[in-house]
C-alpha cells in the first residue's frame, strides 16, 4: 500500500507540509482565509533541534496499536489506512497514549486527530507530498526497513 | 465446520470472533452475553450519560457486525457451567452448546461490600453497564442529589456523566486522594481542586457507616442526605465458570502466552483473565480495554488454528475529567523503592517520568499530552535508557534523541 514516507536528508523544515495539511482538511477554498490567524491543527508536524529536521504523521501500521486501543471504535482500517470517524470518537485520546510515533493528537473539536493521506477531503491525494518544495515528502509503496 | 462458543459480548469478545474470522471464514461461531447489550466500547457508558455520545455512535464494529461475521448471537442469557470433558457448556436457560473451542470473556463485575442498610436505599446503581448508565440517566433530574461511593476511575467517570445532569454530586472514598490507584497524592490534589472548583464535594478518608433510606451516615459524622446513590468501590473478575470446571484461577483467569486456560481447549481474554505486567513482570489483572482486544484477538487466531500470542502489557490509562486530561502509565518508583524521579512543568500542567535500573517506567501527564505514545513504547518495548539521550526525549518527546538509524527503521519503510 502507498504511504507518507520523508527522506530525512532532504527535508529543509520549512513547515510547508503543516500548512497544506491543515489548508487541505479546512474544507475552505482559500489558503489565506483558512489559515491566518488560525490555531493550526496539521497532521503532519515537523520536528527539528537545529541539526536534524524531518516531517513525521501517522505510519499507517500494519497491525496499529491505536485501532486496537480504541474505546469506541472511532479508528479503524479502511483498505489499509487508519481512518478515524469523528462522530464516533469521544475524546478519550487513548490513541495519543499509544501511538509510538507521536503521530495521534487532539484535534480542534475535542476528537483525535491523525493523517488519513488526504482520502476524504478535496485533495484525494496527501497535500503535504504535492505542496514539499524539495521532494522530501513522498507517496509511495515500500518495504519494511530490516535491521 | 468447527464449533465455536464465545462468552460474552464485549471487547475482548468482539476480537475473539474476528480473530476467529480471520483464520476461519466458515466455521460456526456463537456468541452468548449476559447482558441484553453488546459490541459496544464499556468505557463509553460514562459518555453516553454525559451525552457525548448516542447509542448509534457506541456500536463498536456496526450494527452489522454478527450478521456479516456469520455469529449466532444470544444475549441475556449467562453460561453457568463448562463441561471440558464432553465440550459443552450450560446455558441459564438450561440450554446445552457444545464447542470444539471457547473463549471465556465474562470481564468482571461491580465489588460492593457489605454495607449496613444498603436495603433501605430505593434508588441504587452499578455503573458497569450501557443498562446501568440508561437507568442513572432515566433517574438523575437536575434536582437529584447523587452520591457516589467510591473515587477511582468508575466513580469520577460516572460523577462526570452525571454533571450534565445534576451539580449536586458528592464523592465518598475510602482512600486519603481520588483516583489512588494512577495517581499519586500531589497530583491527586489538582484533580481534587478542579472538581471542587467545578462544584463536586469531596469526601476523602472516609467512608459509608450506614445507609438509612436517603441517608448516608458517614464514620467521620457527616450525614450526606441523597436521592441517588452509585456503589463504584471496585469490580472483580468474572473467573468462576473457569474455577468451577477445575481451571487454574489466581486474582484472574491463569492463561498462557496463546490465551489458553489450564483447560483443552478453553481459553480466555480480557478483564476476567490475568496477565503479565511487563514492568514489574508480575502476573495481575490489567483490567483496560487495549489488553483486552489484544487478548481476545490472540485467543480466537489461536481457537481457530492459527498462530499468535500475547506477551503482557502494561497499566494505563487516558482520562478526561470535566475538562482536565491526566495520562498514565506503567508503575511509578520514588528514590526509596530504587527509582530516579523526573518533573517537568509543561503548559497548563506538569510531566513525572519514573524510572528504574536504566529504564522508563512509568509517567503521569497532566495538562500537555502531546506524543505521550513516545514515552508508552519506550516502556512497552523496555527501551534501555543508555541507548539514548533519554533526557532530551524526557523534555520533549520526538524521535530524534533515538538516532537516524532508529527512524530509517520506524519511518522510512511499512511498520
Amino acid at each position: 500500500m502507498k504511504r507518507v514516507y520523508v527522506n530525512e536528508q532532504w527535508c529543509l523544515g520549512c513547515h510547508l507540509c503543516e500548512y497544506n495539511c491543515a489548508f487541505a482538511n479546512s474544507g475552505e477554498t482559500d489558503m489565506a482565509f483558512a489559515l491566518r490567524g488560525k490555531t493550526l491543527y496539521p497532521k503532519i508536524r515537523i520536528e527539528e533541534d537545529g541539526k536534524v529536521c524531518y516531517a513525521v504523521s501517522c505510519r499507517h501500521c500494519t497491525d496499529p496499536l491505536c485501532v486496537k486501543s480504541c474505546i469506541s471504535g472511532a479508528l479503524s482500517i479502511e483498505d489499509g489506512a487508519v481512518c478515524i470517524d469523528h462522530e464516533k470518537c469521544v475524546g478519550c485520546l487513548t490513541c495519543v497514549l499509544v501511538c509510538p510515533y507521536g503521530a495521534v493528537a487532539p484535534g480542534p473539536d475535542g476528537a483525535a486527530s491523525k493523517c488519513e493521506l488526504c482520502l476524504k477531503n478535496s485533495c484525494g491525494a496527501p497535500a503535504c507530498v504535492e505542496g514539499c518544495p524539495n521532494g522530501a515528502i513522498v507517496f509511495e509503496e515500500r518495504e519494511a526497513v530490516m535491521t | 465446520m468447527k464449533q465455536y462458543l464465545v462468552i460474552g459480548g464485549g471487547i475482548a469478545g468482539i476480537h475473539c470472533i474476528e480473530g476467529i474470522r480471520s483464520v476461519d471464514p466458515d466455521g460456526q461461531i456463537t456468541l452468548v452475553c449476559a447482558e441484553a447489550d453488546s459490541n459496544y466500547g464499556r468505557p463509553l457508558i460514562s459518555y453516553y450519560l454525559e451525552g457525548a455520545t448516542d447509542e448509534g455512535n457506541m456500536s463498536y464494529r456496526g450494527e452489522d457486525f454478527y450478521e456479516k461475521n456469520g455469529v449466532s448471537a444470544i444475549h441475556g442469557v449467562s453460561v453457568t457451567k463448562l463441561d471440558p470433558e464432553s465440550k459443552t457448556a450450560v446455558l441459564s436457560d438450561g440450554q446445552l452448546l457444545p464447542y470444539d473451542t471457547l473463549c471465556v470473556a465474562t470481564g468482571s463485575s461491580p465489588f460492593v461490600p457489605p454495607m449496613a442498610g444498603l436495603e433501605t436505599v430505593e434508588q441504587r446503581f452499578s455503573f458497569m453497564t450501557l443498562a446501568d448508565a440508561r437507568a442513572l440517566e432515566q433517574a438523575v433530574s437536575e434536582e437529584s442529589r447523587v452520591l457516589i461511593i467510591g473515587g477511582g476511575l468508575i466513580g469520577l467517570k460516572c460523577a462526570e456523566g452525571l454533571y450534565a445532569h445534576t451539580r449536586n454530586i458528592t464523592v465518598v472514598d475510602l482512600a486519603p486522594h481520588v483516583l489512588s490507584s494512577i495517581l499519586q497524592p500531589e497530583s491527586a490534589q489538582i484533580v481534587e481542586e478542579h472538581l471542587r472548583e467545578k462544584g463536586i464535594e469531596l469526601l476523602l478518608g472516609d467512608s459509608a457507616k450506614e445507609f438509612q433510606g436517603s441517608r448516608a451516615i458517614m464514620n467521620s459524622g457527616a450525614v450526606v442526605e441523597f436521592d441517588l446513590l452509585v456503589v463504584a468501590i471496585g469490580v472483580r473478575p468474572n473467573t468462576a465458570l473457569v474455577k468451577e470446571a477445575g481451571g487454574e484461577v489466581g486474582r484472574g483467569i491463569v492463561t498462557d502466552a496463546r490465551m489458553q486456560t489450564s483447560l483443552p481447549n478453553i481459553y480466555a481474554a480480557g478483564d476476567c483473565t490475568e496477565s503479565r505486567n511487563i514492568v514489574t513482570d508480575a502476573q495481575g489483572v490489567l483490567a483496560i480495554l487495549p489488553n483486552a482486544s489484544m487478548q481476545g484477538r490472540t485467543a480466537g487466531i489461536n481457537m481457530a488454528g492459527g498462530e499468535a500470542t500475547y506477551d503482557g502489557g502494561i497499566p494505563m490509562n487516558s482520562m478526561g475529567i470535566l475538562g482536565l486530561h491526566i495520562m498514565t502509565a506503567g508503575s511509578y518508583y520514588d528514590e526509596e523503592s530504587g527509582g530516579k524521579t523526573y518533573f517537568y512543568e509543561t503548559e497548563g500542567g506538569y510531566k513525572k517520568l519514573f524510572t528504574k535500573d536504566g529504564h522508563l517506567t512509568g509517567f503521569i501527564l497532566m495538562g500537555d499530552l502531546n506524543r505521550a505514545g513516545i514515552y508508552t513504547a519506550m516502556i512497552r518495548e523496555r527501551r534501555p535508557l543508555d541507548s539514548l539521550d533519554f533526557e532530551a526525549v524526557f523534555e520533549n518527546p520526538s524521535l530524534i534523541p533515538f538516532g537516524r538509524a532508529f527512524r530509517k527503521q520506524k519511518l522510512g519503510g511499512e511498520v
